[in-house]
């Protein structure tokens, strides 16, 4: 009996020591702060507060409440929705699209290209933003010279605030898709071969390979896949403040974009700290009902 | 937490104690001294010069871009990193005072040899002053004007730049018939709140009341303002462009997509540098325009303070001695091209330079914008609705007026937590 206790005793102390470390550097790193910023998110601790802590009133819930009336905070929720809507699925699409032919047995130069689209991911954002900004140009850019050549007029994308965002859309999925394409060339590798030739054996035709072999192989990928890229799709801020700076008419303002002005240029960071914990919950509420409709689905 | 805070700050203050001891022990002083933008490169002859007359100081120079200058100074102040002296943009001198960051320079100014209060242009004087007391001294000016591309007007029929408003009015609407419906007649970024408030404070009302408590904007000078503002869109006289989607504004001054231009000093270097030769004699420039004659323009520009708990503030206040001094800001401007702030140091050369000229003239006519610790985040405010006006293309009494409104409402409650520190004080 004691015997037993002392050695599930040394056991949990063994286990303790283990994590102790990992324990000690999130709880500085993560918990700490994190419980701090909820604390002054109950503040509006700003400007005047940081010159002189008199000036610091606990408000309660005050800022959650003059968020939820700020008809721009609703706005940029609005607009991440928007640009999670149209990125997600064509990301998604367009790694697994482009992960299916870079795994086909007719591929050549597998590396060259596996490489070159997998290059974006790794390039600075500031560079690459340097040279959409010239892609996206109404009078000298490369799209609207395409289009021109099929008779379309040019379309002001960066400043007309209907485009704005899809262009922005457009330049984040080119830059991130090949980070989950190459997810999708592990998971499709470890398919075993054998499926398909039973498959093909049994007369199915490619379509019906991929929907009734690839897909449901795919599945926990595809999962892993969607939920990292929604949470990573809704904390969306360096495009719009490389590409437009929020605007045209507030259009791309996303709420990371809406909570760094508030933080970090006007330094209400009382507000600044709700809104963060604003899209915490909703990026953990949809992370959530993801897995819940993937586990319902398996 | 507000312990932890109070903590790290008196180990910091110990860190620097101590470092500044170990300086001391030396024969010469460090002095740590932040700039911003790309003038730090060019000037290190007067530093040189500086630690010439100065044989126990010795300056460390750090230098950051003016992208994120704002937030880097205000970072340094909540981690109690400040330098003893810095330069600081002088529209920010409200909120480091109000954040208790500054030291007060009058003293100093009275007792100095060098410093005749007098000589400086008063609006850009003005804007280091806060509650009757002087905070930083003005290093170089910026103030914005009109450049303008002169062949273009000439060809629409004037020869001279316009005055006031309704001439400018007119002059738009000509050079707009003449260069057809690709071209515009001026460029007002609508990323850039400088050109609606330039022509915002041209009037004598103030852009905020009651001591700064609340938004004047639903005034009728505002009004005025907004309408003039929104029908450079309404009739095409202006694009509705900003500054990242034109790529390049001096080859676009070139190529005559616009024909006015509202800027600074800093863009007489560039467009002597950038444009072909045979346009050299095509553009100038001229004062702003004001409603009823000769126009204001904000006093901007940089200035040099003393951080309030400095270690060093005789060695600090010596550099801001030596940099307010004539010969030096001659030697100042020759080496940047920037504006110097007193009418001595306009040698007779730079007074008489075509460029420069009607900055001379504009400096006498410069005024402070409101001092609230908020102006940053007001100003922004005022852009996004302009920008809202001149995407509606809509210029009519009633919109302007909701317009109004709404921007009293918004500015109302940015300036709420002003109002109520302002109460505990009375």
């Amino acid at each position: 009996m004691t015997t037993h206790a002392l050695t599930s005793g040394s056991r949990s102390l063994a286990g303790w020591m283990f994590t102790g470390p990992a324990l000690l550097v999130l709880s500085v790193f993560f918990f700490v702060p994190t419980l701090a910023a909820l604390l002054m998110s109950l503040t509006d601790y700003d400007l005047y507060a940081l010159g002189d802590l008199s000036n610091l009133r606990f408000v309660a819930f005050d800022n959650y409440l003059a968020l939820l009336k700020d008809e721009r905070f609703w706005q940029s929720l609005g607009n991440t929705f928007y640009f999670v809507a149209i990125g997600v699925p064509s990301s998604v699409a367009l790694s697994l699209g482009s992960a299916l032919l870079l795994n086909s047995k007719l591929t050549r130069f597998r590396t060259f290209f596996r490489v070159s689209l997998f290059a974006p991911v790794v390039t600075t954002l500031v560079a690459v933003a340097l040279v959409w900004r010239y892609i996206f140009h109404t009078r000298y850019g490369l799209l609207n010279y395409g289009l021109s050549i099929v008779g379309v007029e040019p379309i002001d994308w960066l400043g007309d605030p209907h485009w704005a965002m899809p262009s922005i859309a457009l330049l984040a999925v080119w830059k991130n898709f090949g980070y989950n394409m190459i997810i999708f060339i592990a998971a499709l590798q470890s398919i075993p071969q054998d499926l398909y030739e039973a498959a093909r054996i049994d007369g199915a035709s490619a379509w019906q390979q991929f929907r009734h072999v690839t897909l449901p192989s795919l599945a926990p990928t595809l999962m892993l896949v969607g939920i990292l890229t929604t949470a990573g799709y809704f904390q969306v801020f360096s495009e719009p403040y490389m590409m437009t700076e929020g605007g045209p008419l507030q259009s791309t303002t996303s709420v990371l974009y809406f909570m760094y002005e508030e933080g970090f240029k006007w330094w209400s960071l009382g507000r600044a700290s709700a809104v963060a914990f604003v899209l915490f919950i909703i990026i953990f509420s949809l992370t959530l009902l993801q897995i819940r409709f993937a586990r319902r689905h398996a | 937490m507000t312990s932890p805070t109070l903590h790290r700050r008196h180990f910091v203050q110990g860190a620097l104690a101590a470092g500044a001891m170990g300086c001391a022990r030396r024969d010469s002083e460090r002095l740590t001294f932040w700039s911003i933008g790309r003038e730090a490169d060019r000037i290190g002859s007067l530093f040189e010069e500086f630690e010439r007359r100065n044989p126990g100081i010795r300056i460390k120079l750090e230098k950051f871009p003016w992208t994120g200058a704002h937030q880097k100074l205000l970072t340094a102040f909540a981690g109690n990193s400040l330098p003893d002296v810095f330069q600081i943009g002088n529209t920010w001198i409200p909120e480091f005072v109000t954040l208790n960051a500054l030291a007060p320079l009058d003293a100093l100014v009275a007792n100095s040899p060098v410093i005749d209060r007098s000589d400086f242009f008063a609006g850009v004087w003005d804007t280091n002053a806060m509650n009757g007391a002087l905070y930083g001294l003005p290093w170089y000016v910026d103030t914005r004007l009109l450049f303008y591309r002169k062949d273009l007007l000439a060809k629409a029929g004037f020869s001279e730049p316009p005055t006031d408003w309704a001439q400018w009015s007119q002059m738009l609407r000509a050079i707009k018939s003449v260069v057809g419906a690709d071209k515009y007649s001026i460029l007002l970024p609508l990323n850039e709140f400088e050109p609606l408030l330039n022509l915002g404070i041209q009037h004598p009302e103030s852009l905020l009341r009651d001591g700064d408590r609340y938004g004047n904007f639903r005034s009728e000078s505002f009004r005025k303002t907004l309408t003039f503002y929104s029908e450079a869109f309404v009739h095409r006289w202006a694009p509705l462009m900003t500054n990242t989607q034109i790529s390049n504004v001096w080859d676009e001054f070139g190529h005559g997509l616009f024909s006015f231009y509202i800027s600074g000093p800093w863009n007489i270097v560039e467009f002597q540098k950038r444009l072909p030769k045979e346009l050299q004699d095509a553009w100038d420039t001229a004062p702003m325009p004001g409603p009823n004659g000769p126009g204001a323009s904000i006093a901007g520009g940089s200035s040099l303070v003393i951080a309030k708990h400095a270690q060093k503030s005789t060695a600090a206040w010596k550099l801001i001695e030596f940099f307010a001094t004539p010969e030096v800001q001659i030697r100042y401007h020759e080496l940047t091209g920037n504006m110097p702030p007193r009418r001595a140091s306009w040698s007779q050369e730079l007074a008489d330079d075509k460029y420069a000229k009607a900055f001379r003239t504009q400096l006498e006519r410069v005024k402070s914008t409101p001092k609230v610790p908020e102006w940053e985040r007001i100003a922004t405010e005022v852009r996004l609705i302009g920008e809202v006006i001149a995407q509606r293309g809509d210029a009519s009494r009633s919109v302007i007026d909701a317009a109004c409104t709404e921007l009293d409402r918004r500015v109302d409650a940015i300036l709420d937590k002003r109002r109520s520190v302002l109460k505990k004080l009375t």
